[in-house]
């Protein structure tokens, strides 16, 4: 039984890192064709940081990432400061509203932004891209910075004004660090969102601004290129890398935090925010 | 803090702007039509041409193919999470982790990667074709192999639902029976229940929280994807998420496009609240 068990988790990996592994090894494969091994090589690798278009399609989504991610934590962090405090009805209203986008199916919030970008005779664009992805990364960052505004302490602030601090400084010196980590886990949570997004980003854009993801989809339409291969070899290797060192920092931290007796350690799975990007 | 409040007003109006007004847009394309002379007129004609067998086969046929993708996926993730769950790994989160990491990849690169496999002359028969040619040298025998032939084609559309979205399916689940109380099955055990009873009456209901927000997360993106069925069902295949691309950017029927689109966003509010439903007493178990 439990050698079935492990041979069922063992072709279910297989499953989902062959597609993977195969991508990596054709990266380095001399022939354009997929089925045969003709020796080892880096050319694909130096075509694709000669490609242009892919290097300006990087570009873009690492401007778009930062620049959205950055205005959105913002007036995201803003926003729910503001609504923690408004009045039931208001508050019910707008985090409501900040719904939508995430419950709504990408491709519709991909028109209606276009819908209303053409509408108003905005260009589609660098700009018009920056727009949308703001739009849809907001929700998010309101979602997790909301749970640490409720889980403050309210009388902390009450207390820093009574002891005579400014409501400035109070508010610098109590609430932001009460939820910087709710800031924090948003401000990634958007920039992982705009940095794979598609679907939103191809109705909104135009005029020959694209991003990865658009440049992957009109390449990979064309048929097979090895380009292509050395790409995602890159960005999984990247992924991984990064997932590493979050693990490693997240475990130390909470090893540090928790006693020494205690047993039940769960680990810490640094879990992919949704299905946005599909 | 209630001095704080201003704070929400520059949201407020982007949300009008970028989320209430685009609807309203979408809803009001969905409802008029330029008459001949230039002014708009109101009409449900839009609506009427999705009952069209053409349209209402594209949407039948988008359904079914995202029922089937969650049926496998749930079969195959289901066990997974059970056996993730249980003893036989000591360090399970690293092996969640695993389960996991693909969904980082972009998403296209993952779609991108079954059309190099399923290709003519793709991974798959290549390798096929390896095994016949040394059956030949080596041992003699005529040796041949089925090729897989099912780059755009419906299977391969399936196939890759199941692989974007299987992660989808096996979090939700594991998250749930990975906190179930021992206990429990330790006492439905003294209790004289063997394997599959304890399974059917306890581990098995103790996890449907799991199981229905495993099925929501694949059924969504799996009934309105376009890219999916674009990459691997070729440039022909249509899906409903195909077809409003289709009325925006080809057929410039932007009426249309918007009626498909309503209808779309029904159609997920409405297998939201059959979801609902059945999740009601059983609250949580979702991955946030």
């Amino acid at each position: 039984m439990r050698f079935l068990r492990r041979s069922y988790v063992f072709l279910v990996f297989l499953f989902l890192y062959a597609p993977i592994i195969i991508l990596i090894v054709y990266s380095f494969n001399a022939s354009k064709s997929r089925g045969h091994w003709t020796g080892f090589t880096l050319q694909w690798y130096r075509e694709l940081f000669k490609d242009r278009q892919i290097m300006n399609s990087l570009y873009n989504t690492i401007a778009i990432a930062l620049l959205a991610s950055l205005i959105a934590t913002i007036v995201g962090t803003a926003a729910s400061i503001g609504i923690f405090n408004m009045k039931r009805v208001k508050r019910e209203i707008m985090l409501n509203i900040n719904y939508i986008p995430v419950l709504n199916p990408d491709i519709v919030t991909g028109i209606s932004l276009m819908l209303l970008f053409s509408s108003i005779k905005l260009p589609l664009g660098f700009t018009s891209l920056l727009l949308a992805h703001v739009t849809f990364n907001i929700p998010y960052v309101v979602l997790s910075v909301m749970p640490k505004l409720k889980q403050m302490n309210k009388h902390l602030y009450e207390a820093a004004l009574d002891l005579g601090a400014t409501p400035f400084y109070a508010f610098k010196k109590v609430i932001l660090p009460e939820i910087m980590p709710g800031v924090i886990t948003g401000f990634l949570l958007a920039l992982t969102l705009s940095f794979d997004d598609f679907v939103i980003s191809f109705f909104t854009t135009g005029n020959g601004v694209s991003n990865l993801s658009i440049t992957v989809e009109s390449l990979a339409r064309r048929g097979i290129s090895p380009k292509l291969n050395a790409l995602s070899t890159i960005m999984f290797v990247s992924v991984l890398l990064l997932l590493i060192i979050v693990n490693i920092r997240t475990s130390k931290d909470e090893n540090e935090r928790r006693p020494k007796n205690e047993k039940s350690y769960q680990g810490n799975v640094f879990v992919s925010p949704s299905s946005h990007d599909i | 803090m209630k001095q704080y409040r201003w704070l929400a007003y520059p949201y407020a109006v982007w949300m009008i702007i970028f989320i209430v007004v685009p609807l309203m847009l979408v809803l009001f394309f969905s409802v008029t039509a330029k008459a001949p002379d230039g002014s708009i007129v109101l009409t449900l004609e839009n609506f009427k041409k999705f009952w069209e067998p053409m349209y209402i086969n594209v949407l039948i046929r988008s359904v079914l193919l995202a029922v089937y993708s969650t049926v496998i996926c749930l079969v195959l993730g289901y066990p997974l999470a059970l056996i993730l769950a249980g003893r036989d790994f000591k360090r399970k989160n690293i092996l969640v982790m695993l389960a996991v990491i693909p969904m980082w990849m972009n998403f296209l690169l993952r779609t991108y990667s079954w059309m190099t496999l399923l290709e003519k002359n793709g991974t798959i028969n290549a390798f096929f074709g390896t095994l016949e040619r040394l059956a030949a040298t080596y041992l003699n025998m005529e040796l041949t192999l089925p090729r897989v032939n099912i780059l755009y084609t419906e299977t391969a559309v399936i196939l890759g639902m199941v692989y974007n979205f299987l992660p989808f399916m096996i979090l939700p689940i594991y998250s749930v029976v990975s906190k179930l109380d021992r206990s429990l099955i330790e006492a439905a055990q003294d209790l004289g229940g063997n394997n599959l009873v304890v399974f059917k009456r306890v581990i098995f209901p103790l996890s449907l929280p799991g199981v229905l927000s495993g099925i929501t997360m694949v059924f969504m993106p799996a009934v309105t994807t376009f890219v999916i069925s674009r990459l691997l069902g070729g440039a022909q295949f249509m899906l409903i998420g195909n077809l409003i691309e289709r009325q925006f950017l080809f057929s410039n029927d932007w009426g249309f496009g918007s009626a498909l689109s309503i209808i779309m966003l029904l159609l997920i509010l409405l297998s939201m609240g059959f979801m609902s439903r059945y999740e009601k007493e059983n609250s949580g178990g979702g991955l946030w």
